[in-house]
């Protein structure tokens, strides 16, 4: 059974296919549907002819070796660089043509590899950030301090508290960002992305540098908002413990190509990927 | 006996000290989160209390007679410095991008605003309704003039910062400053060619870009080309209105700073690809940045031209814009009352180097980088860092008895 489907993706199926959003979600409009999605760098194909779907509800792994080109197909669903070839549907509609602000106003949040936070203001003030477009008040009642503001920064305030208290982070409100230990930026972050109010989130190695412990209750976590927003998460990681323990279904990347697709327990026994990637490590081992 | 009774007095005391502790630990904890809390209006009503608290010494020194001349002529320029150096701390400490055009703006609000006060001058005789208005509202007609020239400088210097910020805001870095700078000088010289007369009868203007242009008797030619404003008389600025500006100044730009436009616009000063990702526009806070510090610019520009009877258009080279960058540098990026006491004090040292005489500049640079060594150093820094935790916990401790009072 498993080896017929992962020669159906190896001959690369022409439609983007749903086969590894669950059954809770099978009826419904992924959240995110890409076809033959790819980019080229002057000739280096990053990112070629990737399919992909991810339900409502879904909690999704995209691993692969490095440089395989995880990263940039994030980049791509972010439209920090614009795809040479395919398509990207978000919740049904193409984002051809936009900006990264406007993908995230689509519902499209992130989290980067390398950290990227807004090192010099507070835990509080990176939230907030997160809620610029959700709690809304305009320049003028910034400026002269009308009602807006007051009622506009008491909101943001209480949202911001209760989005940090997620992670028990909300003693560290007025920290600087910059300040934190690695494994709270990175928590930070995930809170920072869940404030802009996403229908999918996008993780980019959320438990890189977390110690065992920390990368448990990680996992705890990511489920934990899945069920309370109703999210699709969509995460690269190279902790298989990880990968394997929360996602629902797994796409490998390796060359920016698709070499399977599948359950944690297909994928773990796939051939192609026990070469690519789980064999590279053990060779590195 | 005794020795049982001390006991049991020793030990209620210590009780007693134990609940006095508690009741007073939660007002302390209390206190402590509105320190953090109000951080920021705390420290924006400082720098109000600080220009008004100088405001006030000074026309005490002036009442005393004990400010000599050259100092009091220097009062309004010193406003005009602050408010230059706090919009321009808005585009390099706020929003991060250098910009070495600021003396541009600067110069676009003097020329406007002084065109709109001279229009005003003579278009308004005194016996026109709208002299007459102010007139029976016992409003001075110079005061209102200077308001209205500087609303005008604002608008123009705005208008001008915008449509430069759209190719230039593209950049990113030192193409930015090079930019600026370019703006800067071009402004300056196509104002350099500029001719404007005022009709003395009707107040009717003539713009011309060649001099022989300007007809009959009747105009008064007031801003002459490369010989800059002249004629400008009689000087409308008053340190009032200078101290008016830069309270407005502050106002802006603190409450800005510290509102969701200003948020949005240190995110994107902080990490571009982040913000973008949270969904913010980048361009256009950095537009709102660059725009609102022309602005003030340009209202300095216009109290500033307003304070002398003529000006030279040197005045606003580019040793004007990277004087004021010097003032936001020294003062600390992103340091509002740094960049009100740096201007204050950098404008003011020349003036009281008097004594060196011809060394006057060498001691200035002196001072210059021994200031700039000196805030760097990780000793004093360390210092600074330890007296404001003290205050902090002063203050703690005094809101604490304060609240077991009440
Ligand atoms: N802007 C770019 N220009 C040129 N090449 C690029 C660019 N971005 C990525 N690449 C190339 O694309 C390939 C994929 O990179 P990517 O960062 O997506 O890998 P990754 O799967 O995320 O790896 P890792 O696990 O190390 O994070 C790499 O070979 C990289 O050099
Ligand atoms: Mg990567």
């Amino acid at each position: 059974m498993a080896s017929k489907k992962f020669k159906s993706n190896t001959i690369m199926v022409p439609v983007p296919s749903t086969s590894i959003v669950p059954e809770r979600d099978a009826g419904k409009l992924p959240v995110l549907e890409t076809s033959h999605l790819g980019i080229e760098f002057g000739g280096l194909k990053a990112v070629d002819d990737v399919n992909l779907a991810v339900g409502p509800t879904e909690i999704c792994g995209l691993i692969g070796p490095n440089g395989a080109g995880k990263t940039t197909v994030f980049n791509l669903l972010t439209k920090v660089y614009q795809p040479t070839h395919g398509t990207i549907l978000l919740n049904g509609k193409d984002t051809a043509g936009m900006t990264t602000e406007q993908a995230n106003r689509m519902g499209i949040a992130r989290t980067f590899q390398n950290i990227r936070l807004f090192n010099n203001m507070t835990v509080e003030e990176n939230v907030t950030i997160g809620l610029h477009n959700q709690i809304r008040y305009n320049m003028f009642s910034g400026i002269f301090r009308l009602p807006g503001y007051w009622m506009g920064e008491k909101k943001q305030h209480q949202k911001a508290l209760d989005l940090l208290s997620i992670f028990d982070m909300t003693h560290l409100a007025n920290a600087k960002a910059g300040s934190l230990p690695y494994g709270a930026q990175r928590r930070l972050e995930i809170v920072r992305a869940l404030a802009t109010h996403p229908s999918l989130l996008l993780l980019d190695e959320p438990a890189a540098g977390m110690n065992p412990h920390e990368t448990e209750e990680l996992m705890e976590n990511i489920i934990k908002i899945r069920d309370q927003f109703q999210i699709a998460v969509l995460l690269i990681e190279h902790d298989m413990n990880l990968v394997m323990g929360i996602c629902e279904g797994i796409c490998v990347l390796n060359y920016g190509r698709v070499i399977a697709k599948g359950t944690p327990d297909e994928i773990q026994s796939n051939p192609a990927v026990i070469e690519a990637y789980l064999g590279k490590q053990k060779e590195a081992k | 006996m005794n020795q049982k009774h001390k006991m049991t007095i020793t030990h209620l005391f210590t009780h007693a000290l134990e609940i006095c502790e508690s009741f007073l630990r939660q007002p302390r904890i209390m206190a402590e989160k509105i320190y953090q809390k109000h951080k920021m209006t705390i420290t924006h009503l400082f720098t109000y209390a600080l220009v008004i608290c100088a405001y006030f010494a000074c026309q005490s020194m002036i009442k005393a007679e004990k400010m000599t001349l050259s100092l009091e002529g220097q009062l309004v320029p010193i406003c005009a410095y602050i408010v230059l150096a706090v919009s321009l701390n808005l585009t390099v400490g706020i929003s991060g991008e250098l910009s070495l055009g600021h003396a541009g703006f600067m110069y676009v609000g003097a020329i406007t605003g002084v065109i709109a006060s001279m229009w005003m001058r003579y278009a308004f005789t005194e016996e026109s309704a709208f002299f007459l208005f102010f007139e029976n509202m016992n409003i001075d007609f110079a005061l209102v003039r200077m308001l209205i020239s500087l609303i005008v400088a604002g608008v123009f210097a705005g208008i001008v910062g915008f449509i430069i910020g759209i190719p230039v805001l593209r950049l990113r870095g030192d193409y930015l400053a090079i930019v600026t700078l370019a703006f800067g000088e071009i402004i300056r010289n196509i104002m350099t060619c500029l001719y404007v007369a005022v009709n003395k009868k009707t107040g009717a203007l003539n713009f011309t870009f060649n001099n022989s242009d300007i007809p009959s008797k009747d105009f008064k030619l007031f801003i002459k080309g490369p010989t800059g404003i002249t004629g400008n008389s009689p000087k409308i600025a008053t340190f009032v209105i200078g101290i008016g500006l830069v309270l407005f100044t502050l106002l802006i730009v603190q409450n800005l700073i510290n509102s969701r436009t200003g948020r949005a616009i240190k995110a994107c000063r902080d990490n571009r690809i982040a913000a973008e990702s949270m969904g913010l526009n980048v361009t256009k806070y950095k537009m709102i940045a660059f725009v609102t510090s022309a602005c003030l610019a340009g209202m300095a520009g216009a109290l500033y031209a307003a304070n002398f009877s003529s000006v030279v258009p040197s005045k606003f080279s580019i040793d004007t814009s990277i004087l004021i960058l010097v003032f936001v540098v020294l003062g600390g990026l992103g340091n509002i009352l740094g960049s009100v006491i740096s201007a204050t004090v950098l404008t003011l040292l020349p003036e009281l180097l008097r004594e060196f005489d011809d060394y006057r500049m060498l001691v200035y640079v002196v001072v210059l980088i021994l200031t700039m060594l000196i805030t760097n150093s990780p000793i004093v820094k360390s210092l600074i860092g330890a007296i404001k935790e003290g205050a902090k916990k002063l203050f703690a401790r005094k809101n604490t008895e304060n609240g077991a009072n009440s």
